[in-house]
């Protein structure tokens, strides 16, 4: 059986292709202002990249804040239900799932069954999210790899006191002008989103093993701030931006069982 | 100045001096300085009224933003900064004011600003600021009884609007007119942060949206999230506003649909000067009970 699991987030649209349990296809592209382009656009990258024609695809999933506009789509589920089931499928000990998106953050607690026992989202803020740290990097004009990189390279621990990211920016650019390190702002930065992320999730009572997904889970930066926020160690899935998408494929093929 | 590098946000700076008035004749002249985060103000007062003032954009630094804003107001009169008998700092950066004899808070020198510039029967106080929002009640003295504020969010400051002006293109003088020219009233954007409000209007833009639509979207969005901080206070009449927000007809004409009345007591004074009108006469009533210090 061959599924396809779409993911359209708020940035990004991600797509899987999933054949009898396995992985064959990805595909992933930046949502512009016309989302519905980036369903046409996604589709066609994850079937190239799995060599399998749109007619060989026997059932299709969506999630992901824009998923009503999958058209197709067989079964659609919340972003909560899918990151729970893609961890579980990836790996069957998580017991926390973290994913930090570019506009919204959640916190999934989930079973051995990748079954949901409790949840937290942040989709109100940019403060909690993805979106933060990329205005930060507009203000300090660094690549978000170099950004990460440099928040490792920090020597001292200094606060970024508004929570706002519009206000934040301005926080930032007056740390620039006091010369400070532009290492120590890019940790504070990280340390900034990982408090309100963190707090959101010890809401949900943390359990280990914890994960993080969602494209900021690939910011090492963030990653070490999240861990020394939360005293505990954070592995990070493989392709975590995919683990949504993937979670939806999966669970397309299952509701198909049923 | 090309088109591209036109800064939509920035609002007029200024100073201005009384004419009519001769300063030698005060027997107390006192100066409030307030550095808020976006804007700075300072006022000179001779016993107790208006006598120059001057508005101006915050720097990075907050000493020299009170050394620009003093300077801009004695600049048109011919008073020197030791003529000031007593000066008082407030705002965000009201300790960092060099030559201030003492600082106050901002909630407190917004309460009496606008007990001076509303008059006495003043009980609530909304200040929408560069950075944040503020809801005082206060009693006929200007002293504040209670408060509200709102300062980790941007949604409902000034600095919000600035952001959304300078996305739009629009300057933010014209912002509230603009917001007028639709047909019909378009629904708030639905986010109220303004990250998130950025990306809404610009999806409303490319959606057709004209921009006065959009603008209309977002100050119905502003009133409605303002009204909800007020109502957690509560409003006793008289309700005025200060603050550089107050100044946009665009966000004040909506809330004042959403609250069901509209708000009668006008000022002549430029509202982004109620909180260092305020300090000026803390300045004066300091300066009358204990001198210089």
């Amino acid at each position: 059986m061959i599924t396809a699991g779409i993911d359209m987030g708020a940035a990004f649209a991600k797509m899987v292709i999933v054949k009898d349990g396995e992985l064959i296809g990805k595909g992933i592209c930046k949502v512009t202002l016309e989302p519905e382009e980036a369903v046409r656009t996604v589709q066609e990258l994850a079937l190239k990249d799995a060599g399998v024609r749109p007619d060989e695809i026997q059932r299709v999933g969506a999630t992901g804040a824009g998923r009503k506009l999958v058209k197709n789509a067989d079964v659609v589920v919340t972003d909560v239900t899918a990151d729970a089931a893609g961890a579980n499928y990836l790996d069957k000990a998580v017991r926390t799932v973290i994913d930090v998106g570019g506009e919204e953050a959640r916190a999934v607690k989930i079973n051995e069954e990748g079954k949901v026992i409790s949840f937290a989202v942040n989709d109100k803020c940019a403060a909690g999210a993805g979106a933060f740290i990329e205005a930060m990097t507009r203000a300090l004009e660094l690549p978000m790899e170099d950004f990460a990189k440099y928040s490792l390279k920090s020597t001292q621990k200094i606060p970024i006191n508004a929570q706002c990211a519009i206000f934040a920016e301005s926080e930032v650019v007056s740390l620039i002008n006091e010369m400070t390190p532009r290492e120590d702002i890019c940790r504070a930065v990280h340390d900034g989103i990982s408090d309100r992320v963190s707090s959101m999730a010890k809401r949900v009572g943390i359990e280990e093993k914890v994960v993080l997904i969602g494209g900021t889970a690939k910011n090492i930066g963030l990653l070490k701030s999240l861990e020394d926020a939360l005293g505990m160690k954070i592995t990070v899935l493989p392709d975590p931006e995919f683990v949504s998408a993937l979670g939806i494929g999966i669970l397309a093929a299952k509701d198909s069982e049923n | 100045m090309t088109s591209q590098q036109v800064e939509y946000w920035r609002w007029d700076e200024g100073n201005w001096a009384d004419p009519n008035k001769n300063w030698k004749e005060a027997k107390v002249i006192s100066a409030g300085v307030d550095i808020g985060s976006v804007s700075t103000q300072a006022v000179i007062m001779t016993d107790g009224e208006l006598y120059a003032y001057a508005n101006t954009r915050s720097g990075y630094n907050s000493r020299e933003s009170a050394n620009k804003a003093i300077g801009m107001a004695l600049n048109g009169t011919n008073l020197k900064l030791e003529n000031l008998d007593f000066t008082v700092g407030t705002g965000y950066g009201r300790v960092k004011v060099p030559f201030a004899n003492k600082a106050i808070t901002e909630i407190a020198c917004h309460a009496r600003g606008a007990n001076f510039m509303y008059g006495p029967t003043v009980r609530t106080v909304l200040d929408m600021g560069g950075q944040d929002l503020k809801v005082i009640r206060c009693d006929g003295k200007g002293k504040v009884e209670n408060f509200l504020m709102n300062e980790k969010c941007a949604a409902g400051t000034g600095r919000g609007m600035e952001v959304i002006a300078d996305l739009l293109k629009v300057p933010i003088g014209k912002v509230g007119e603009l917001s007028f020219e639709v047909d019909e009233e378009p629904p708030p954007v639905s986010t109220t942060c303004v990250v998130f409000a950025k990306t809404e209007a610009l999806g409303l833009l490319k959606g057709g949206w004209p921009v006065p639509k959009v603008l209309a979207a977002y100050c119905s969005a502003m009133a409605h999230r303002v009204y909800s901080q007020i109502m957690t206070v509560g409003i006793q009449q008289d309700f005025v506003i200060t603050g550089g927000i107050a100044k946009n007809i665009g966000v004040v004409k909506r809330l004042e649909k959403e609250l069901g009345f509209e708000f009668f007591k006008k000022t002549n004074i430029d509202t982004q000067l109620a909180g260092a009108i305020g300090a000026a006469l803390f300045a004066k009533g300091l300066y009358e009970k204990q001198g210089r210090r």
